[in-house]
């Protein structure tokens, strides 16, 4: 005698709304369970890619050096001596070049100085560079072109301006080809910065970008600020950061005077720590979950007592105990599946409120996360709906009948 | 035995009870519902059972539909020993071989007669394309057709007694087991709804009738009286032929 899946559908669904409250507040505190893991998720979620893309537009596989001895390295006999670290030259940053594990570098140097275009004129973060800043720091042009590819030495009066900058000196007027001031030297804007580039550090709509050998004539200066090196991958940053070691040890007559680091070392350490943090939170959120199934347990028992009469009847007329507890579980999964269904819905409006109220932060739920939350919601309520299940099972038809 | 046996033509036993007790304990206390009953009931028998109140008249019927276990005892339905059937087993038994009736009806109050009628039907795992057909026949014969779409509320006493025994012949069983069909009901009401279980026994099924009332009691072939858990007395109306009877 195996009952018909849609005479069990049909079934518990009249027994869910011939108890219109009951059925609600199941609802309500599976939906409460199921949306509080999507939202924290999403939260936990949304803050460590949040992170992670500020860390990621810095560069990715990136490499930075910069002159002299991090303090972190200790005492060292230059600083003892009182010497002022060799500087980094665009000679140096030509010989970083050399390594096959190297995909692009540039050179960079940072000053600021003022701009001016007709009678309009600013005090600007200028920005030495070559070509490869574009691809290095995932930036993106709104108009023109990036600096051309050309030799690092080599000095040309073109340069990119951020829009913040374009905004100001131009208004409305078409800013691409026309002539500014840096300093005392023209130069041609060839194009605009995008909207895109945010990083940490610098804002790029507020930046101009000039050829590096450009920057050291306006600042007047040999030297180079940084270097940026990208590897080729992933795998290629700890011999890339040894060959950068090597070579300008090299070249700076055995002086290990030049700083090394690698932001992907920074963003495990955040990555893990904030991927923790979405798994304690999704945890927490889940506890809500175990509360619910609590809550259907003892609605399912009440259920069960409420429907006493109606349960005999079902014996009597021929239901087995396994039919009770079929019906049973039906009804509590059809509860749990509807409360975890409308609990999904409630936490993506939710995180859509989130990303409403903080554009910046992308918090969206995890698909494991939903996954999980929606199985744990419906198997807890299949759980906890067993023992009222059993016990509607077992009761006695002649009592649940005369209503003793 | 007597000349009501001989006017059937299919003296076949049904119903076979040996030395059946059943014990109640009430705080520390032993209750006897029924004590030592012994019955024979044979198919297509009209049985009525009578007796004061707490003598176990519905302990013997809620045996009789295998509702309840016996202490100790034997009984037979259809010459099978159904005491000792799983539940699983008695639960099909109860689905396609007996019917029952009760006091206060038992209809499911979200659903409507004729989803009511078809409860038996979907617990025997019978496909809604068959189901449907015999619903409407049942309610068709009770003269319900017109409110088979009437959820419980909506019907008089008498029309949910009617929806409850197309519910329980819907499944064609052997035998139904009535307890005080008509105790809710006025006198009229009554009067019908013993009339429709008389033609459905008529047509061959047993019925089985507890009640309280001595006219309607009498107007059953045969009467069995308990007290105190005890067969008082089994009298049968062979001086009252029904022709009816005679022609089944
Ligand atoms: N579940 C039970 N637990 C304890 N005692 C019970 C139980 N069921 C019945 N009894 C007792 O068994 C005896 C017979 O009860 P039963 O219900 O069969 O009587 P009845 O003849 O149907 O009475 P009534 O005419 O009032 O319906 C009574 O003394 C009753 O109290
Ligand atoms: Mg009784």
């Amino acid at each position: 005698m195996a009952l018909h899946s849609q005479d069990i559908a049909w079934f518990s669904w009249g027994a869910l709304r011939g108890y219109p409250a009951r059925t609600l507040l199941m609802l309500i505190a599976m939906a409460i369970g199921v949306s509080a893991v999507v939202v924290l998720t999403s939260l936990g979620e949304g803050a460590r890619l949040y992170v992670m893309d500020r860390f990621a537009s810095l560069g990715t596989n990136l490499i930075i050096v910069f002159p002299g001895r991090s303090e972190t390295a200790g005492i060292n006999p230059t600083t003892m001596m009182g010497e002022t670290p060799r500087d980094l030259t665009l000679n140096d940053a030509l010989a970083l070049t050399r390594s096959y594990n190297v995909r692009r570098i540039t050179p960079i140097n940072v000053g600021s100085a003022d701009v001016s275009y007709l009678s309009r004129s600013r005090e600007v973060v200028v920005l030495g560079a070559s070509h490869e800043m574009l691809a290095i720091r995932h930036w993106e042009l709104a108009q023109g072109k990036f600096l051309p590819a050309m030799d690092l030495d080599r000095a040309s009066p073109v340069t990119v301006i951020g829009s913040k900058i374009r905004d100001e000196l131009f208004g409305a007027e078409r800013a691409l080809g026309k002539w500014i001031r840096i300093g005392d030297r023209r130069f041609r804007v060839i194009g605009v910065m995008g909207s895109e580039g945010r990083s940490i550090g610098v804002d790029v709509q507020e930046t101009i970008m000039i050829p590096i050998a450009s920057a050291q004539q306006i600042f007047n200066t040999s030297s180079v600020f940084r270097i940026l090196v990208e590897a080729k991958t992933r795998e290629a940053i700890e011999p890339v950061k040894q060959f950068i070691i090597d070579t300008l040890q090299q070249r700076h007559q055995g002086k290990k005077d030049v700083t090394v680091i690698t932001q992907d070392a920074v963003l495990e350490t955040f990555d893990r720590i904030l991927g923790a943090l979405t798994y304690a939170v999704g945890g927490i959120a889940a506890i809500s979950l175990a509360v619910a199934g609590i809550l259907i347990m003892n609605v399912m028992l009440v259920a069960v007592s409420q429907r006493t009469a109606e349960i005999g009847l079902l014996k009597a007329l021929g239901a087995s105990p396994r039919q009770i507890i079929v019906l049973i579980l039906a009804e509590a999964f059809l509860l749990s599946s509807l409360g975890a269904i409308a609990g999904y819905l409630l936490g993506q409006l939710g995180s859509w409120s989130i990303r409403y109220a903080f554009p910046d932060l992308p918090a969206y739920a995890p698909a494991w996360a939903v996954v999980i939350a929606l199985v744990v919601a419906v198997i807890t309520g299949l759980v906890f709906s067993l023992m009222p299940a059993r016990r509607a099972a077992r009761l006695d038809p002649v009592l649940a009948l005369s209503g003793r | 035995m007597l000349p009501v046996v001989i006017l059937k033509d299919d003296d076949v036993i049904m119903i076979e009870l040996a030395e059946i007790h059943r014990d109640f304990l009430v705080g520390d206390q032993v209750v006897h519902a029924l004590d030592d009953v012994t019955l024979t009931i044979e198919s297509g028998e009209y049985v009525s059972i009578m007796g004061p109140s707490g003598s176990g008249k519905s302990t013997l019927l809620n045996l009789l539909g295998l509702l309840d276990r016996p202490t100790s005892g034997v009984y037979r339905l259809n010459g099978k020993d159904v005491t000792s059937l799983s539940d699983i087993e008695q639960a099909q038994v109860r689905n396609r071989e007996i019917g029952f009736v009760f006091q206060m009806f038992h209809l499911v109050p979200r659903l409507t007669a004729a989803e009511n009628v078809e409860l038996p039907l979907i617990l025997a795992g019978m496909p809604p394309e068959q189901r449907k057909p015999k619903v409407a026949n049942v309610l068709d014969d009770l003269g319900l057709t017109d409110r088979s779409h009437h959820k419980p509320e909506q019907l008089s006493g008498g029309q949910r007694q009617r929806v409850a025994i197309a519910r329980a012949t819907v499944t064609e069983p052997n035998v139904i087991l009535a307890d005080e069909p008509t105790g809710n009901l006025d006198h009229k009401s009554g009067t019908d709804v013993i009339r429709i279980l008389e033609q459905l026994n008529e047509r061959g099924i047993t019925l089985i009738m507890v009640t309280h009332d001595p006219e309607m009691g009498q107007r059953a072939w045969r009467q069995l009286r308990m007290i105190d858990g005890c067969m008082h007395s089994d009298h049968s109306n062979d001086d009252q032929i029904n022709p009816d009877h005679g022609a089944s």
